[in-house]
């Protein structure tokens, strides 16, 4: 009995190598591309460093940094438009994201034209995307002013972009629009791997197909929904590109990130900068986390 | 060893290479592209290149003031040398001065003196004369004469209300006539650098103060600047298209330009677009000092301009340096302001005649250019970006109607308090 237990420890011992071994490169690569500038910017947050100086002159300043971080009104305001941004963008992704995928799913003449025409906003890249809808919102030559006004639903044009009321609603149409694709096919890959007896079985006992969604297609789509989610989440929470071509670093729109490049780029402030970089980390961390743990008692 | 031999042979050939190509080197210069800018600096540069023998490459920049010193501020940070030749706004010296070499070293003093003191004062920096002056500009109100006439107006406004209610009359007339997207007024009122400009002249124009002062007091919340701020507020939607609050120079000119605006704020480079050929508005405007702030207010314009910097970086200084000697110069200055209006940094342009001719209002508005009033650059060195950044915020914020003047400079005082921290 103990040399069985033994062997296979010896086993167990000499596959845990053999994973090391393989992970080994992996680890290696993000240590360097992922631990190390953390750990850079993490010291960075403590200095008070310019780019705008040569050479570099940094000076130790503690938490300073960290305390005016907490005290500036607008990284709370642009922690709570990047809020609002992710909750009704990924919201109205996923609502949309499902409806989409269950037609594609469905068997109809021209379903590969359509899952393959349905992915042409993912496949602009966003800073050209992001300015078109720029040129399409403007106040004067914007066709989008011109299509309400044509359909009589507004009476005057309105300056989407410059309104604070609308600006940031315009902006989150834009990457609805472009997003839900992305996610229509994450959720019809999930889709897909649902039997298709089940729905035969639950047909054949009489379900109805409202049934059917709410009993089966949801609860079975629930894995891919989640990763899906993870995925949406942490990508909104990052926005930057949409947000910046659009609107620049206007406060009524200006996300996390944007509030970061404006104070590492235009300020050249390297050690605050640095800082708000850290606050996005612990932020989305704690997002992430959250969603793991909630996927592990998911999955289990 | 056979490696080294190999090396040794390829650095002594490069050697004799570089040797070979010494008396013509290439240079990069950044432009501006507002306008003809582009255009003109290409031809200046390259009139250069073929008078010395040497290559010169433009690289354009973007329009906007604010996007352009991110990308310097990266070229140079990065310790690029990419770029030669830097042309750099009035308000950079302070931002961008450890970055450029000292031309006392290069140029000889009676060639500094032919400047305009002020402007040569604005590029020194510890004492170390970062850039040359290139143009200088100022704000200027652009007036449509055949609509004053039209509507009975002898001459422009000297008041903001009275431009005002001129708008607002021109304006209500032109569209009974049939223009429906006519407009009283444009000006620059983007959240950007630009903004910071014109609000400074309003503010300034009613006894408001320049936001800091001059020995570093954070002056900007007071009853004037607020009355300014927001009788400018109350323009948007009604005598100025409510997209202006995301108009930048070149957005401003071209509802001006195609007749469609009485009034303009803007540089002096639009006067000789608006006067060109195919021009709608061809001989049918000019230009004026900015309106006051009420009857005891003053004329104010702010003080712009661009100046030719030399990067540190840089592998060829010595001609680089040749070439903004050449750029500033009083042919190419005078070349530049009969073509493109591009107010000259040398005084004795200003009493050319063919200068004069071809922009009377160069005579005429003489004080108004050497009076300029300078953004509070001097005395909020590196941390300028930001103070500009959080002032057109707040005036911004008050323009597209999300808060009130008061609370916006109220609010405005304290986030200066807190970036000014223990010292500029």
């Amino acid at each position: 009995m103990e040399r069985v237990v033994k062997h296979k420890s010896k086993l167990a011992a000499r596959r845990t190598r053999t994973a090391w071994f393989f992970l080994l490169p992996s680890l290696l690569v993000l240590l360097l591309v992922a631990a190390y500038p953390l750990w850079r910017t993490f010291q960075l947050s403590f200095y008070q460093v310019s780019i705008l100086e040569f050479p570099l002159k940094p000076s130790w300043v503690g938490l300073d940094n960290y305390r005016y971080l907490l005290a500036d009104p607008y990284w709370w305001v642009s922690l709570k438009n990047t809020g609002v941004f992710t909750v009704i963008s990924v919201a109205l992704e996923t609502v949309l994201g499902l409806g989409i995928a269950m037609v594609v799913n469905a068997r109809f003449v021209g379903r590969g034209m359509m899952r393959t025409a349905m992915l042409v906003p993912w496949a602009i890249p966003t800073v050209v995307s992001a300015q078109m809808w720029r040129w399409m919102y403007n106040d004067v030559y914007g066709v989008v002013n011109d299509l309400l006004m044509r359909a009589h639903l507004i009476a005057h044009p309105l300056a989407w972009l410059s309104d604070p009321h609308l600006a940031l609603p315009a902006i989150i149409a834009v990457d609805v629009w472009k997003t839900t694709p992305f996610m229509a096919l994450l959720l019809l890959a999930g889709l897909q791997s649902i039997p298709h007896e089940l729905y035969e079985a639950s047909t054949v006992d009489g379900a109805s197909g409202w049934q059917q969604f709410w009993k089966i297609t949801l609860p079975l789509l629930k894995p891919a929904l989640l990763v899906a989610l993870i995925f949406r989440t942490l990508d909104a929470l990052r926005v930057f590109d949409v947000i910046y071509v659009m609107t620049g670093t206007n406060p009524t729109t200006m996300s996390m990130s944007v509030y970061a490049r404006q104070q590492l780029v235009d300020f050249g402030a390297l050690g605050y900068g640095s800082a708000v970089s850290m606050g996005i980390f612990l932020i989305i961390a704690l997002f992430a986390t959250a969603y793991l743990v909630s996927l592990r008692v998911e999955l289990d | 060893m056979r490696a080294l031999k190999f090396l040794a042979v390829l650095s002594l050939a490069v050697a004799f290479g570089s040797a070979a190509m010494a008396e013509g080197v290439t240079l990069k210069i950044s432009c501006g592209a507002v306008g003809q800018e582009l255009e003109l600096c290409t031809e200046g540069a390259q009139a250069w290149a073929k008078e010395t023998g040497n290559k010169v490459e433009v690289v354009s920049t973007p329009n906007s003031t604010t996007d352009r010193l991110a990308l310097y501020q990266q070229q140079l940070a990065a310790g690029s040398s990419d770029i030669d030749v830097y042309q750099i706004d009035v308000i950079w010296p302070g931002i961008l001065s450890d970055f450029f070499i000292d031309l006392n070293d290069y140029v000889k003093p009676d060639l500094v003196k032919q400047f305009f003191p002020r402007i040569i004062a604005a590029n020194t920096v510890d004492g170390r004369l970062v850039a040359l002056p290139w143009f200088t500009d100022a704000g200027l109100l652009y007036y449509r004469t055949d609509l004053l006439k039209k509507y009975g107006y002898s001459k422009p406004p000297t008041t903001w209300s009275k431009m005002e209610q001129m708008a607002a009359k021109i304006q209500a007339g032109e569209r009974q006539a049939g223009n429906g997207s006519f407009w009283g007024f444009v000006f620059q009122g983007k959240a950007y650098e630009g903004l910071t400009c014109d609000a400074l002249e309003w503010v300034f124009s009613h006894n408001g103060g320049t936001i800091v002062d001059k020995n570093g007091k954070i002056t900007i919340n007071n009853p004037n600047a607020v009355k300014a701020i927001q009788q400018a507020a109350g323009w948007v939607g009604k005598i100025a298209p409510p997209g202006v609050t995301s108009y930048q120079e070149e957005e401003a000119r071209g509802v001006w330009q195609a007749g469609n605006a009485a009034f303009m704020r803007n540089w002096p480079y639009a006067y000789s677009l608006g006067n060109s050929k195919d021009s709608p508005i061809r001989g049918k405007f000019d230009v004026t000092v900015l309106p006051k702030g009420g009857a005891d207010g003053q004329h104010a314009a702010t003080l712009g301009g661009w100046q030719l910097a030399v990067s540190r970086f840089s592998k060829h200084p010595k001609e680089a340096v040749s070439l903004i000697v050449y750029l500033t110069g009083y042919d190419e200055q005078k070349r530049r302001a009969i073509k493109g209006s591009f107010l000259p940094t040398r005084p004795a342009l200003y009493k050319d005649p063919d200068v004069l001719a071809a922009n009377p209002f160069m005579g005429k508005l003489y004080d108004v250019f050497v009076n300029a009033v300078p953004r509070p650059s001097a005395q909020t060195k590196q941390k300028y970006n930001q103070v500009s950044s959080a002032f057109w915020t707040a005036v911004h914020n008050v323009l597209v109607g999300q808060t009130d003047a008061a609370t916006s400079l109220r609010m405005l005082e304290m986030q200066l308090k807190r970036i000014k921290g223990r010292g500029w």
